[in-house]
């Protein structure tokens, strides 16, 4: 199966391990993974800041970009969805409506694609950590994605996961909310650190580089012991 | 504007907000008690989503006919020998109501909860007539009381208060010795209020929905306040928004069902009340004049625009309740009556965006107001057209931000200039980089860097290993 990786600019620059260890899983499980170099990033924060005329040329960008893949995977839930609100962007332009619809159609979050598509939930990982799960908003509730990660994780060995309290609770990333409402993202990121210390986690484990790159900023700047890890980084792990 | 409270700018109130623990602690054990409540109500009812598309139906259709069902709901008010008055502004509804008022000579006037009166700032138009308004909802009670707090909460106005403010309150306004106990300060407040329903000239409520078929109107409550309102009081009036109306009693029976689980996870609120038009003879109790007042107040200016599905609330307050916003800042910061996710969608609707331009903003776009609309308005998707519309339509993005985005969408429709912009990320960070992290960053990199350290880029880009690996090199 052939299969395009879609990096996300976070993931191209910021955490290309990330993007290591999704490759390797997928390769492992029988995908040949291919990068389409032309692509950039989906948009996000011009959409959601409101400059949609921006968006919709960096969304036809990235429709032909991936328009001979069969199948595109991204290790990014946030980005996945916003490939698929591509289609209520083109809501007056029926040829690049259909172009979007398509490409929706063909775009898979990486847990849901190894779950849903590829039938697949034990991936042979093992990683002797206790652990606990950040349910990313707009990965469980706009794409929908919310079992697909945790069956993946119940089958690594060794991992001790713990319930997140109020796990349905934003981290306060939001894209340029993080930026333009500090003291508001403020309080939202620490009462999310302090139910991540209820659980005496060792590991936080997530599946969307933004909320990751927040809840670890912040940790890190309160200088606390929790390391924060990319659900793909656990995956590959042996050992 | 009257559905504006306060005059400290966004920042300035959501600091106090973010300082004032007494009202977050309130907030966020309120979310907590609330949220396990809804679930069991909805799961109680069988197929939750299926009873929200059957709503949002509802909703929908009787917005896009609107125009047939208030008429029909007026002619069925009059017929009955009530009094109808459409009110274009707030101005107009304050006028018509103080007619009302002077023509009986009002002294005293009891009123049920409305967050529509206080949209139109009616009590003050009130007294300014020199009659005494008392508001007999505890939690409106309580503010009134309180030197006229603003409401922070649509369905529990005073939830930014614990009983023990509760309680010094009432002692200091009405001499209260009794302990902070709720069932001792709600017998207080009983007691109080009893000689006021017996004595008041007027009954004013607002309105859950109005059925269009029989000219009734519905009034959802715990306290039984309402019904106390609208029997005693020789003449009734009754405040609704055009857009509190459904065709028949079986979708209000639908709705009342959705609302009482939404707002406070209960099968039905103790207190449900129908009530059409004056007493007929032979009834016992009930006002003799009842007056109808539907407000426009800039509503007609959102039907038929994208934004016409925020007229589909029926102000449960199930956003405001799992907002992650709302739990920190509370519902003054919100600077309306409005609060939480759907005042920000509803606020720079009908206050205009002079007013209200931040609220769009004042979300991660989580989406859990979305999710827990019982009538699946997609809030979160009408906060981003809002901000489509202050940049594109109103023209009100900063330069620089304009710049930026004009600059980022040029880079990433344009793979060269994409990758060359990343490649030169880890040299341009580079005089910002300590220990392998960014702790005070440039520009719009900042005001992140105010509460949390940004990564280092990375030396080799993802684009780059592959590239390298897929030629055979590094693995
Ligand atoms: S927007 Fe939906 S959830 Fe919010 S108050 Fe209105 S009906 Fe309730």
């Amino acid at each position: 199966m052939k299969v395009s990786l879609f990096i996300t600019c976070l993931g191209d620059v910021f955490y290309p391990y990330v993007g290591k260890d999704t490759v390797e899983i997928l390769e492992r499980l029988n995908c040949e993974v291919v990068f389409p170099k032309n692509q950039t990033c989906c948009g996000q924060p011009a959409y959601n800041s409101g400059y949609h005329k921006e968006t919709k040329d960096v969304a036809k960008h990235m429709i032909k970009t991936f328009e001979q893949s069969d199948y595109i995977v991204s290790p990014s839930g946030s980005c996945v969805t916003m490939f698929h609100e591509y289609v209520h962007l083109f809501d007056h332009d029926k040829e690049w409506q259909e172009k979007a619809q398509s490409l929706a159609n063909r775009t898979f979050e990486f847990t849901q694609f190894i779950v849903d598509v590829l039938k697949v939930e034990n991936v042979g990982a093992s990683f002797s950590k206790r652990a606990t799960y950040h349910t990313s908003c707009h990965m469980s509730r706009l794409l929908g994605v919310k079992d697909a990660p945790m069956k993946l994780l119940e089958n690594v060995k060794g991992l001790e996961l713990s319930n997140l309290p109020n796990k349905e609770i934003c981290c306060g990333f939001g894209g340029t909310f993080s930026v333009k409402m500090v003291p508001i993202s403020e309080q939202m990121v620490n009462e999310k650190i302090e139910h991540i210390e209820e659980t005496d986690a060792e590991v936080l484990i997530g599946a969307d580089c933004g909320c990751l790159m927040n809840i670890g900023g912040r940790i890190e700047r309160q200088g606390k012991p929790i390391k924060v890890m990319h659900i793909a980084q656990v995956l590959n792990s042996r050992g | 504007m009257p559905m504006k409270i306060g005059d400290v700018e966004f920042f300035g109130r959501v600091d106090k907000g973010l300082r004032n623990s007494f009202m977050r602690n309130a907030v966020v054990s309120a979310q907590e008690r609330l949220k396990g409540a809804k679930l069991n109500a909805a799961e109680e009812l069988g197929d939750w989503e299926e009873w929200r598309n059957l709503s949002e139906e509802i909703r929908q259709h009787t917005l896009e006919n609107l125009d047939y069902y208030l008429e029909e709901l007026t002619e069925n008010v009059c017929k009955q020998g009530g009094h109808v008055f459409f009110a274009q502004t707030a101005e107009e509804a304050n006028e018509y109501i103080t007619r009302v008022s002077k023509e009986k000579k009002a002294k005293k006037i009891i009123k049920s909860k409305s967050m529509v009166t206080e949209e139109i700032s009616m009590n003050d138009a009130l007294e300014a007539l020199g009659c005494e308004v008392i508001e007999s909802d505890l939690g409106e009670y309580i503010l009134q009381l309180d030197d006229h707090d603003p409401p922070s909460h649509i369905v529990a106005p005073a939830l930014h208060k614990n009983k023990e403010q509760i309680r010094e309150t009432f002692s200091e306004k009405k001499g209260y010795k009794k302990t902070s106990k709720p069932e001792e300060l709600a017998l207080f407040a009983r007691e109080q209020l009893r000689a006021d329903f017996l004595s008041a000239d007027i009954g004013i409520t607002g309105c859950n929905f109005a059925v269009a078929e029989s000219g009734a109107i519905s009034l959802v409550t715990n306290e039984g306040n309402a019904r106390l309102s609208t029997s005693l009081p020789k003449t009734q009036i009754t405040v609704m928004g055009m857009e509190r109306i459904v065709p028949t009693w079986e979708e209000l029976d639908i709705l009342v069902s959705m609302l009482c689980r939404s707002a406070v996870g209960q099968k039905l609120t103790s207190y449900i009340t129908g009530l059409i038009g004056p007493k007929d003879k032979g009834d016992v109790d009930g006002p003799e004049e009842f007056h109808l007042v539907i407000l426009d107040n800039g509503r007609s200016n959102i039907l038929g625009t994208e934004f016409q599905s925020a007229l589909h609330c029926i102000r449960c307050a199930a956003c405001i309740n799992v907002c992650p916003i709302y739990r920190h800042i509370g519902g003054h910061s919100y600077g309306s009556i409005y609060p939480g996710p759907i005042g920000a969608v509803l606020s720079p609707l009908l206050g205009g965006y002079e007013d209200y331009k931040e609220l769009p903003y004042a979300s991660s776009l989580c989406a859990a107001c979305t999710e827990a609309c019982p009538v699946k308005i997609p809030l979160h998707d009408l906060l981003v057209k809002h901000r489509r519309n202050i940049v594109e339509e109103h023209g009100k993005g900063t330069f620089g931000e304009k710049l930026a985005m004009r600059g980022f969408s040029l880079a990433a429709s344009s793979p060269k200039i994409f990758s060359m912009g990343s490649k030169s990320a880890p040299t341009v960070m580079s005089p910002f980089i300590k220990d392998g992290k960014v702790k005070k960053g440039p520009g719009p990199i900042k005001p992140w860097t105010d509460i949390r350290d940004f990564p280092e880029p990375s030396k080799q880009s993802f684009r780059e290993w592959f590239k390298k690996r897929d030629k055979g090199g590094d693995q």
